[in-house]
C-alpha cells in the first residue's frame, strides 16, 4: 500500500466514523436531574425552607411573593408544584439571563431543596399538582398513536426534537416518566398544556411508556445510527457505501490519465 | 471455456463473429471511468432484491387492525400497505435485511449515477458524437430519482406520507394546470384513493425500472458502438482506443467491482439500519411529525422549497404561482434545463462542431469545468439547506439565521466556486502539475561559485509519465 491510499482510506474511514458519531450521539447530552417524589403532604417547615431558597435564588426576577415583575418574568401565582418541580429538575430555571429560551441543564438545587421550593410554589395559588406517572401501567401503542396525534408535530415522531415556531422543541432522551407528565400538565414556555379532559392519567403513563421506548428503541436492523430518519442516512451512504466503492475502484483502476505499456490498442471503430 | 462457449454458439446461431468482436471490446482504463458501473451492478441488485420484496409487499391503501408481532403498533389501524411492510421486516425470512439492502442500494445507486454525470460532465465526455447518449444517462437520473421516491412513499408510514403530502402540494403549484394534474394522479384529493396507491406501485415495480432498464441498454450500445472515449496520452488518438480487452481482462476486473458493491451493501443492509419504518408510526394526513426529511437525492429540493422567501404570484384573486412552484418544479427544472442544454450551448460558444473522442482532463477547459463546479456548489448548497433543522437540533445552530445564511450562500458558494476553480484550472495548465500528484518542489543545485541550478524541472512529460 502507497501512504497516499493509506491516507485516503483514513480520511474516508475517519470521515464516516465522524458522521455516524455527530448523529448516534444523543443531541446535547447533560447530566439529568434525579426522579420526582410525587404529591406529598406539605409540612409547614418545608415551605418555610422553600420561601428562604425562593427570597434568595427566584426571587429578583419572580419578585418575593412570586407575583412577578412586568417585563422580567410572570407571576407564579397558581403555577402550581409541577411547574416549579419542572423547571427545577430539569435544571431550566434559574435562567442566566431574563428573557433567554429556558434548555436542559444541570440541575442548580439538591432534591431536598427541589421539594422546598416545589411547596412553596404550590402554596402561592391553585395550581397542577406533581402528576403520579406509572408507565407500566400504560400502553404503549396508545401511547405512540397519542405522542403522533399531539407531540410529534414539534418533538418529532420518536422524540428527537425539532424546531418549534420561535422556540427549540427538546429531544426527550433525558425525559423521566414524571417530567413528561409535568410538561403536559404544565406546557412549559411556547408548548401548550393538556388537561385531564384532553389527556387523562392513564394517556399520561401511555405517553410515558413511548417515551421510554424511544430511549430505547428497537434496532432490529443494526446500528440506529441517531434514529433521525434519512439525513444521517445520506451520509452514510456517501461517506461509508460510496467512499468504500470509490476506494475499490481506484484499486482496480487505472490512475494515470497517459498510456499504460500494456494496453492493447482496440479496432478501429 | 470461453472459447468453448463461443465456438458452441457460433456453430449453432451463427453469431461467433459478434461474440469475437465483443469479447475483444477494448475498455479504456481510468478509475473514474468506474462510476457508471458502479451505478449498473447497484441497478442490478435493486431489481434483485425489489422482486424478492415484491413477493411480500400489499401495495393497498385500505386499512386494518394491525395484530404481528412488533408489539408497540399492536392494535393501532393502518394501511395494508404499512402493515404488510411491518411482517416484511418482523416476520418474513430475511425480510428486513432484503429491505435494508435495497434502501442502501437506492441510496447508492443514486449517488454513483451523479458521480459519473460529474466525470461526464468534466471531462467533456458528453461532447458530439456522445450527446444524444448523454441525454439518455441525464433521463436516467431523472427517472431514478422519481422511483426512489416512488419507492419509500409506498410504504405509508408516517415519513412516507408527510413525503407525499409534499410531492402533492408541489404537483398543484404548478400554474394553470397543477389542480387538474395533482387530481389525475392522486384520483382526487390529497390522500388520494386506492387508485393512487396501485399506480405509485406500479409505476415503482414496473414501469419505472423497465423504462430504467431500457435506456441502460441504450445507454450501454451508444457506448459501445462510437466506443469509449480516452484521456489524452502516447499512442492515444482521437481515431483508436487503447486500454483492456472485455475477456479475459476487463469483465473480470470488472465482476470484482460487482462483488465489491454487492459485499458493501449487503453489509450495510445487515449492519446498519435504514428507513425503521415501525419507529415511524402509520401515517394520517392529519398528523405531522417535525424533522421529517426526504432521503438525500431529494434534499436539494427540501432545500429549495425552504430557502424560497414566502412569495406567490397572485393575479387579482386568483393564486397564478403558488410558493412550492419555486423550489419544487422551477429550480429542479432549471436545474436539468441547464444540464441538458449545455453540449448545445458549449457548442455555440465554442462554435466547434467537431466530434470529440478524446477526453480533457478538467484543467484544460477551465471556463466548462468553472461552470460545472459553480452550477454543483449552488446544488449543492441548497443540498444542505434541507438538514437545516437537523443541524439546529443538533448542533444549536439558531434556524432563523441558518435559512439567512444559505440564502446569501446560494449566491456567494456558487460566484466563489466559479472564480477559484477557473483560476486554478488556468494556473495547473501553465504549471503543469498534478494536483495531489509530486509536491511541484522543484530541485536546485548549488554550484562551487555560490550560483543556483535546476537540476530537474517536473514538467507535463515528467508527470505523465509515472505509473500509479
Amino acid at each position: 500500500m502507497r501512504p497516499r491510499r493509506i491516507l485516503i482510506g483514513t480520511l474516508a474511514a475517519v470521515l464516516g466514523a465522524f458522521a455516524i458519531a455527530v448523529f448516534a450521539q444523543p443531541p446535547q447530552a447533560r447530566p439529568q436531574g434525579g426522579s420526582s417524589a410525587g404529591t406529598v403532604a406539605v409540612p409547614t417547615g418545608l415551605r418555610e425552607a422553600g420561601r428562604a431558597l425562593f427570597a434568595e435564588g427566584c426571587s429578583s426576577c419572580h419578585g418575593f411573593e412570586g407575583e412577578g415583575v412586568p417585563g422580567q418574568a410572570p407571576s407564579l401565582r397558581g403555577a402550581g408544584e409541577a411547574a416549579a418541580d419542572f423547571y427545577l429538575r430539569t435544571g431550566r430555571m434559574p435562567l442566566d439571563q431574563v428573557g433567554e429560551e429556558p434548555l436542559r441543564a444541570t440541575p442548580r438545587y439538591s432534591d431536598s431543596q427541589i421539594r422546598a421550593l416545589d411547596a412553596y410554589v404550590a402554596s402561592l395559588g391553585p395550581g397542577p399538582a406533581i402528576p403520579v406517572v406509572e408507565p407500566g401501567r400504560g400502553s404503549v401503542s396508545d401511547g405512540m398513536q397519542m405522542f403522533n396525534e399531539s407531540c410529534a408535530g414539534c418533538h418529532g415522531t420518536g422524540g428527537k426534537g425539532g424546531v418549534a415556531i420561535g422556540a427549540y422543541a427538546p429531544p426527550l432522551g433525558e425525559a423521566t416518566p414524571t417530567e413528561v407528565g409535568e410538561a403536559i400538565r404544565v406546557g412549559p414556555y411556547v408548548m401548550p398544556s393538556f388537561s385531564e379532559a384532553q389527556l387523562d392519567q392513564r394517556d399520561l403513563d401511555s405517553i410515558a411508556r413511548y417515551v421510554q421506548l424511544t430511549q430505547n428503541p428497537d434496532d432490529a436492523g443494526g446500528f440506529g445510527i441517531g434514529h433521525i430518519g434519512p439525513v444521517p442516512e445520506g451520509l452514510v451512504a456517501w461517506f461509508a457505501a460510496i467512499a468504500a466503492l470509490l476506494l475499490v475502484a481506484r484499486l482496480i483502476g487505472q490512475r494515470n490519465e497517459g498510456d499504460e505499456p500494456g494496453g492493447e490498442e482496440g479496432g478501429k471503430a | 471455456m470461453i472459447r468453448r462457449a463461443v465456438r458452441f454458439l457460433d456453430q449453432r446461431a451463427g453469431a461467433g463473429s459478434a461474440l469475437g468482436k465483443a469479447l475483444r471490446y477494448v475498455f479504456p482504463d481510468h478509475w473514474t471511468f468506474l462510476f457508471g458501473e458502479i451505478a449498473l451492478y447497484s441497478f442490478v441488485i435493486l431489481v434483485a432484491t425489489g422482486i424478492y420484496l415484491t413477493l411480500f409487499f400489499e401495495p393497498s391503501s385500505s386499512t386494518i387492525v394491525y395484530h404481528g408481532s412488533y408489539a408497540p403498533l399492536q392494535g393501532q389501524e393502518m394501511s395494508k400497505a404499512y402493515a404488510s411492510a411491518l411482517t416484511l421486516s418482523f416476520e418474513v425470512p430475511a425480510g428486513l435485511l432484503i429491505r435494508q439492502v435495497h434502501h442502501w442500494t437506492a441510496l447508492v445507486f443514486l449517488a454513483a449515477i451523479v458521480l459519473h454525470l460529474m466525470r461526464i460532465f468534466f471531462t467533456g465526455a458528453y461532447r458530439k458524437p456522445r450527446d444524444l447518449n448523454y441525454y439518455v444517462g441525464l433521463t436516467m437520473l431523472t427517472l431514478a430519482v422519481i422511483e426512489g421516491y416512488a419507492g419509500y412513499s409506498l410504504l405509508d408510514d408516517l415519513l412516507s406520507g408527510m413525503g407525499l403530502a409534499i410531492g402533492n402540494a408541489v404537483a398543484l403549484s404548478i400554474p394553470v394546470v397543477g389542480g387538474q394534474l395533482g387530481t389525475l394522479i392522486w384520483g382526487g384529493r390529497f390522500p388520494g384513493t386506492d387508485a393512487f396507491f396501485s399506480r405509485l406501485y406500479i409505476a415503482h415495480v414496473f414501469i419505472f425500472p423497465v423504462l430504467i432498464g431500457s435506456l441502460m441498454a441504450l445507454h450501454l450500445a451508444m457506448v459501445a458502438i462510437p466506443r469509449h472515449t480516452q484521456f489524452r496520452g502516447r499512442r492515444r488518438r482521437e481515431s483508436n482506443v487503447i486500454g483492456t480487452p472485455l475477456w479475459p481482462g476487463y469483465a473480470l476486473r470488472s465482476l470484482g467491482l460487482f462483488f465489491s458493491v454487492a459485499a458493501v451493501l449487503f453489509a450495510l443492509g445487515g449492519l446498519v439500519q435504514i428507513n425503521p419504518i415501525w419507529q415511524w408510526g402509520p401515517y394520517e394526513p392529519y398528523l405531522g411529525t417535525n424533522g421529517a426529511q426526504p432521503d438525500w437525492y431529494l434534499g436539494w429540493l427540501i432545500g429549495a422549497l425552504r430557502l424560497m422567501p414566502h412569495f406567490d404570484v397572485v393575479i387579482g384573486g386568483y393564486t397564478l404561482v403558488p410558493n412550492p412552484f419555486w423550489g419544487g418544479v422551477l429550480f429542479p427544472g432549471l436545474v436539468f434545463g441547464f444540464l441538458y442544454a449545455w453540449p448545445a450551448i458549449e457548442r455555440r460558444l465554442d462554435r466547434d462542431y467537431a466530434p470529440h473522442n478524446l477526453l480533457d482532463r478538467p484543467r484544460d477547459n477551465p471556463r466548462r469545468t468553472a461552470i460545472g463546479a459553480a452550477l454543483f456548489a449552488w446544488v449543492a448548497t441548497i443540498f444542505f439547506a434541507g438538514a437545516a433543522d437537523r443541524a439546529f437540533v443538533q448542533l444549536g445552530v439558531p434556524y432563523e439565521g441558518q435559512l439567512w445564511g444559505y440564502r446569501a450562500a446560494s449566491v456567494l458558494v456558487p460566484t466563489a466556486a466559479y472564480l477559484l476553480t477557473r483560476r486554478v484550472c488556468e494556473h495547473l495548465r501553465e504549471d503543469g502539475g498534478h494536483p495531489g500528484r509530486g509536491s511541484g518542489a522543484r530541485v536546485l543545485a548549488r554550484s562551487r561559485s555560490g550560483g543556483f541550478e535546476e537540476l530537474r524541472p517536473q514538467g507535463q512529460s515528467a508527470a505523465d509519465g509515472e505509473q500509479g
